[in-house]
């Protein structure tokens, strides 16, 4: 191996790093508000990718109809527990906040399709489809079992994974996809290596996510009521934040991050419709790193995988997968060895 | 007046016999057909699916046995692969197995249905010799007839050495084997051997080892949209040799993803994918056509990939060789089954839509030189290559 090798590489390794590094946020974000391990967020990273790219094909993106899907059940859904609980003056809003809003954006998005849109408007509708899918998936299948262990709501989420990825099949067909890059050309530096400004792209977006991230959490009521939940759920009701809604904001950034995810990596990498289990997988190493609390030690974590997978296909294109998530081994027993053991087990029985 | 109704009421019951013989004579020729309809490979898949169904909207009949489909999703897993030609096999009694896409499915099929005696007709290529294909055969080229055209024309065109990328599975082993074999006879080097999974999301690694070789071209052993990963990182890194690759990158879909950067690629294929070009003479020119007219009133669209073709020639394979099988013989008994294995096994000269097929006993492959074109990637055109 050469220095300029090593350079290329590495600079590969950064920007799937980079890509891990908002996944790893956005399931850190949602684990330790929620407690799930949201295994569908590599899938809404796909979608909105295949969204986009038949944006760019000016035809109607499926997403479109799960969204409207989803929006129809979120809202039956809340209706009925509205009813349940006697509290009819609060449907209205229910049914505008679960139902209109989500349709609203699928209006737009149908409205849109199907003609030569400039770049920016296709990302931006595609983004917006995405961002319900989290929020409404959730308010349908992980809200009301939202007390259950941590096993079960990760099972919950696994299977919310294969039915979104089964979707995905009906929805885009087997064949992937990949849209046009938002920036051209790039950096040269040195003889005859250059970064590509796309990689440029991808890494500036994940370090002023990071930013805005941070920001949000230390400056704003709602990035501290996130952070109050993740520190202590009982805590943080003690004090009058309601875990719904907090989760709902959890879900709703998530789904955000991996909108930006999709729409990043799909002009370097091929998407397909089961793409996104990788990416998520990948970053969940990543999250593990971080002990699914830490932020900086995920971001850290993210990065090392990515730089690890760049090398490793290098040595061993066959086993690059293979030594990514070898990494799991040692560090699961370096943290076992160093981690205080709380009282995990009672705070899930009562709630 | 008595008279014509005694006959009526005779030609009746003669009718009503005669129906009754029928039915019970003909019973119906079951064919089970496994096909990866979802998962990793289910862009083979589901055109697989699409071809077997124009082949029964083509023949749907052959010596007055109808043929009925039973048609199974292996979930592009092995494993379901084999328990499915277990079902059909045990709980359908099909007479005969058809399938599956991707090689490793395809082989896991071949050992059960060696076991239970059932004669497979695969269209992924089968590696399998003397014993163990006693009961299969496959209608696709083998690798090793299609990378050795392809290195015959690296030969041609003066490349001296070659990097290989493929698939980390068999495919892609099996690509590399007959690769190595051809190129070692006709003197041309290959100075690299690099492999990736079909759900990486970059080469970047692999491809800058095969740049550091230097190969005067690169051969991709892969298939479908993931093999268009090397050939755009390719592109990216500015290789400017020739690039090479498998059948198994024939679609539409693989030249929509990898776009401007595999123009110029190589690949060679079966007739049917560049049918209107062929010359009139060809074995293959008519019945590519009568293929596109059946697709064309099943699916209502045109076929653009070589998947569909592979399993209708599956379809013309059991039909020819169903047409020849005593018709004393019920469908169902494991007689029937013997002697369709035997009538496949003699199958003499059947024009197909992939070229021309013959069948022995001994080796699962049936195609020849005549099966293999190769063609150039021109502006998003398949071009035939004389």
């Amino acid at each position: 191996m050469t220095w300029d090798v090593a350079l290329i590489l590495s600079i590969d390794g950064l920007a799937s790093g980079a890509i891990y590094l908002l996944a790893g946020l956005g399931l850190v974000l949602v684990f330790s508000v929620t407690r799930v391990i949201f295994v569908p967020f590599g899938d809404i990273a796909a979608f909105t990718a295949l969204s986009l790219a038949a944006f760019e094909a000016q035809k109607v993106p499926p997403t479109v109809g799960l969204v409207g899907t989803l929006a129809v059940l979120a809202a039956v859904a809340e209706v009925i527990s509205l009813v349940r609980k006697r509290d009819f003056s609060r449907i209205p809003a229910a049914v505008a906040w679960w139902g209109l809003l989500p349709g609203a954006i699928c209006l737009l998005a149908w409205l849109v399709a199907a003609r030569d849109l400039p770049v920016g408007v296709a990302i931006c509708v595609s983004v917006m489809l995405a961002v319900p899918i989290a929020p409404l998936i959730a308010r349908v299948a992980l809200q009301p079992i939202a007390d259950a262990s941590a096993l079960v709501l990760l099972i919950a989420s696994l299977v919310l994974h294969f039915l979104l990825s089964g979707l995905g099949l009906v929805f885009f067909g087997p064949e992937g996809a990949r849209t046009q890059p938002l920036l051209a050309g790039g950096i040269s530096i040195a003889n005859g290596f250059s970064i590509s400004a796309q990689v440029i792209l991808m890494m500036g977006s994940a370090a002023v996510l990071c930013v805005l991230f941070f920001l949000a959490f230390e400056r704003t009521v709602a990035g501290k009521a996130l952070r109050a939940t993740a520190v202590n759920r009982v805590g943080a009701r003690l004090v009058g934040i309601r875990p719904t809604r907090t989760a709902l904001l959890a879900y709703g950034c998530a789904s955000l991050l991996a909108g930006l995810i999709g729409i990043l990596i799909s002009p370097v990498t091929t998407m397909y419709y089961d793409s996104g289990l990788i990416i998520g997988l990948k970053a969940f190493v990543a999250a593990i790193i971080g002990g699914l609390s830490s932020y900086p030690l995920t971001a850290v974590g993210a990065l090392a995988v990515g730089l690890l997978e760049s090398f490793a296909s290098f040595w061993s294109g066959a086993l690059k997968d293979v030594i990514v998530f070898s990494l799991l081994i040692p560090v699961l027993m370096l943290r076992s060895h160093w981690a205080t053991h709380s009282e995990e087990e009672t705070e899930e029985i009562d709630q | 007046m008595k008279s014509s109704t005694m006959n009526t009421a005779a030609i009746s019951f003669a009718l009503a016999v005669g129906f009754m013989a029928n039915s019970a004579g003909a019973a119906d020729l079951k064919v089970g057909f496994i096909a990866p309809l979802s998962g990793p490979i289910s862009s083979q898949g589901i055109p697989n699916a699409k071809g077997i169904q124009a082949g029964l909207k083509y023949k749907a009949e052959v010596g007055g046995r109808k043929i009925v489909l039973i048609q199974l999703d292996d979930a592009s897993d092995p494993s379901t692969s084999a328990r499915n030609a277990r079902k059909l096999i045990e709980d359908e009694k099909v007479d005969v197995i058809v399938g599956t896409g991707g090689v490793p499915g395809s082989m896991a099929i071949a050992a059960v249905a060696r076991e239970t005696k059932t004669p497979l007709v695969s269209f992924t290529p089968l590696t399998l010799a003397g014993d163990e294909s006693a009961w299969a055969v496959t209608t696709a080229q083998p690798a090793s007839l299609m990378i050795s055209a392809v290195v015959e024309h690296m030969k041609r065109a003066g490349v001296k050495s070659v990097g290989y990328i493929g698939f980390s599975d068999s495919w892609g082993d099996l690509a590399y084997a007959s690769l190595k074999k051809s190129a070692e006879s006709a003197g041309i080097k290959v100075v690299a051997d690099e492999r990736y999974a079909r759900s990486d999301n970059s080469v970047a690694g692999q491809v800058l080892k095969i740049l550091a070789a230097k190969p005067d071209a690169v051969l991709g052993g892969t298939a479908g949209t993931p093999g268009a990963l090397p050939y755009l990182a390719l592109a990216e890194r500015g290789y400017k040799g020739m690039i090479y690759g498998t059948h198994g990158l024939i679609n539409p879909d693989f030249v929509r993803v990898a776009g401007a950067s595999a123009q110029g690629l190589l690949a060679p294929t079966g007739p049917v994918m560049v049918a209107d070009q062929l010359p009139a003479n060809h074995p293959s020119k008519k019945i590519a056509a009568e293929f596109r007219a059946a697709y064309q009133q099943t699916h209502n669209a045109v076929p653009t990939d070589a998947f569909s073709a592979y399993a209708f020639d599956a379809w013309l394979v059991i039909a020819n060789a169903a047409a020849r099988v005593a018709p004393k013989l019920e469908p169902g008994t494991a007689e029937y089954r013997a002697a369709l294995r035997d009538a496949i096994f003699a199958t003499k000269e059947l024009a197909v839509t992939h070229g021309v097929l013959n069948f022995s006993p001994g080796s699962p492959n049936g195609a020849d030189s005549r099966s293999v074109v190769i063609v150039k990637l021109d502006k998003g055109q398949w071009v035939l290559q004389p």
